[in-house]
């Protein structure tokens, strides 16, 4: 069974359409990437999950109920917890304070204080800076540790790379296994096609708020994702 | 000698300034809100206090009717961000100053039609008259003391709330960025409610120095909301230390001014602070990123 559906999800911001009957699963332990040039909608498709677009009713469904009716806040009591883009760390919080108000309404679960530490060790002498003193990729590790300490079965990462360095990046997506191992299923959204693919266990390509391609990593050649990525 | 204790009733004073800012630099802080009703709100929860008052037993004192005021004042901020005010954010700066127009004037003529102009003041019931006497010609009365310490109070209070429990974390990030407050599980609605419930408790405790220090009618509002912008942008935005400063810059003037020709009081009020924002536009204490 799946644990997040969408079900010819169609959503945008006023009268602007971003997406077009988007279909997608994630079963459970699963790492789903999504990928798709810049405007595909991709970060829609995560907003849209987090509950901060509204949806038609049934069009996202968690654990097998409708959530479509939800709000943001209230997802996040399910478990389902967004990493958005850009890392949005509250600038007047501290890194140890922004990791704190991540589990404000926690379900119960394994990811507390201690455990993100252990999982980004460079946070831990970063503790007392404030959030917006750090470099991009421990903002990133904070982002990622913030949205950990709510324990989510879901967890969807927005553009994780972005504007990192390499090596950062491979730190990063390090992590991602472990994650995984503790008890969330991921959706990653991702323009690094060839980072996407190493960690996923399926990928999805949207191009112009459509899906046009999905399938195992090692069942999709180059070509096929070239075609659904610029388009034919 | 005389200009010692003129200073000092000034600073005094400015405790109550501080009062009336404090409540309106939360709500600000937190939600972006400019209430052109705080004022008026405290003019309300004056006329709430002088009714709990007569209700109790005589000799009770005002300080019991201020205590039964709090939920009260608390259930009619949480209501007005509930009804209201949480349907003006989001959008636009106007709403927000517009709706909040409209409850002053509601107030203000609410509270003409059931209390009439007659101008009232709060039943001292001992204490409140007294005073000390610290040195030869300066003498504090009792209710400017007890005021400014219940603004050190209020605003040490509030500063606790604000930066060592969960929920003032939440207050601070919300304020940041609430959208991404939402995706803590933060229902930042419920949470503005919760904030504007505090702000109106503060107004409460102003509206009883106010009522003790001397006397109000429906309309005085807009005033002590003039006095209460004056404090805060003196204080710089987002410090409420700097705000009970700001009161104090704004106190002594006033004293100052009034001591060297009674007309001057509110003057000088003024222009203290059309100095301060002349030469410190962002205030004197402003946070860092303003």
């Amino acid at each position: 069974m799946a644990l997040l559906q969408t079900v010819k999800l169609s959503t945008g911001y006023g009268d602007f359409q971003a997406l077009f009957d988007v279909d997608i699963d994630v079963a459970e332990g699963q790492i789903v990437a999504v990928i798709g040039a810049n405007g595909a909608g991709k970060s829609t498709l995560l907003k849209a999950v987090a509950r901060l677009l509204p949806v038609g009713v049934d069009a996202v469904r968690f654990d097998d109920a409708d959530i479509s009716g939800l709000a943001a806040s209230q997802a996040v009591r399910l478990g389902i917890t967004l990493v958005p883009e850009g890392r949005r760390l509250f600038p007047s919080l501290s890194v140890e304070e922004n990791l704190q108000i991540g589990g404000y309404s926690a379900r119960r679960g394994s990811w507390r204080l201690a455990e993100v530490y252990d999982l980004f060790p460079r946070l831990v002498e970063r503790r007392h800076h404030m959030g917006t003193a750090l470099s991009g990729g421990e903002q990133q590790m904070v982002a990622i540790g913030r949205a950990l300490m709510s324990n989510p079965r879901l967890l969807l990462c927005d553009e994780l790379s972005l504007g990192l360095a390499p090596i950062v990046i491979q730190d990063i997506y390090a992590a991602l296994p472990r994650i995984r191992d503790a008890g969330s299923s991921l959706v990653i959204v991702e323009q690094d096609i060839a980072q996407a693919m190493r960690v996923a266990d399926r990928v999805y390509c949207l191009q112009e708020g459509r899906i046009t391609l999905t399938g195992r990593p090692a069942e999709l050649s180059r070509e096929a994702i070239h075609t659904a990525y610029f388009g034919a | 000698m005389q200009w010692v204790d003129t200073i000092i009733q000034g600073i005094l004073l400015g405790g109550l300034y501080a009062l009336y800012a404090t409540g309106l630099s939360l709500m600000f802080g937190i939600m972006k809100l400019v209430n052109l009703a705080h004022g008026d709100l405290i003019v309300l929860a004056a006329f709430v206090i002088v009714v709990l008052a007569s209700l109790l037993p005589p000799g009770s004192g005002v300080v019991l009717a201020l205590v039964l005021s709090l939920p009260m004042m608390f259930a009619v901020g949480y209501g007005l961000q509930v009804g209201f005010l949480n349907r003006t954010l989001d959008r636009d700066i106007l709403p927000p100053l517009i709706v909040t127009f409209g409850f002053s004037i509601i107030i203000q003529n609410g509270l003409l039609e059931i209390f009439s102009a007659d101008s009232r003041r709060l039943p001292l019931t001992g204490w409140e008259s007294a005073s000390l006497s610290i040195a030869s010609g300066i003498s504090i009365g009792t209710v400017p003391l007890v005021c400014f310490a219940s603004a050190v109070a209020v605003i040490a209070g509030l500063n606790f709330l604000i930066y060592r429990t969960e929920i003032g974390r939440a207050f601070r990030a919300t304020s940041d960025d609430p959208e991404t407050a939402q995706l803590m599980g933060i229902d930042h609605r419920r949470l503005f409610a919760v904030a504007a419930g505090i702000a109106m408790m503060v107004c409460a405790i102003a509206a009883l120095y106010l009522g003790l220090r001397a006397n109000f009618d429906p309309t005085i509002g807009p005033a002590r909301l003039l006095y209460a912008f004056e404090a805060v942008i003196v204080g710089g935005l987002g410090s409420l230390w700097g705000t009970l400063i700001g009161g104090m810059i704004i106190g002594v003037a006033q004293t100052v001014g009034a001591q060297i020709n009674p007309e001057w009081q509110i003057l000088t009020g003024h222009l203290a602070f059309l100095i301060v924002l002349v030469v410190r536009p962002r205030g004197l204490f402003p946070k860092s990123e303003g």
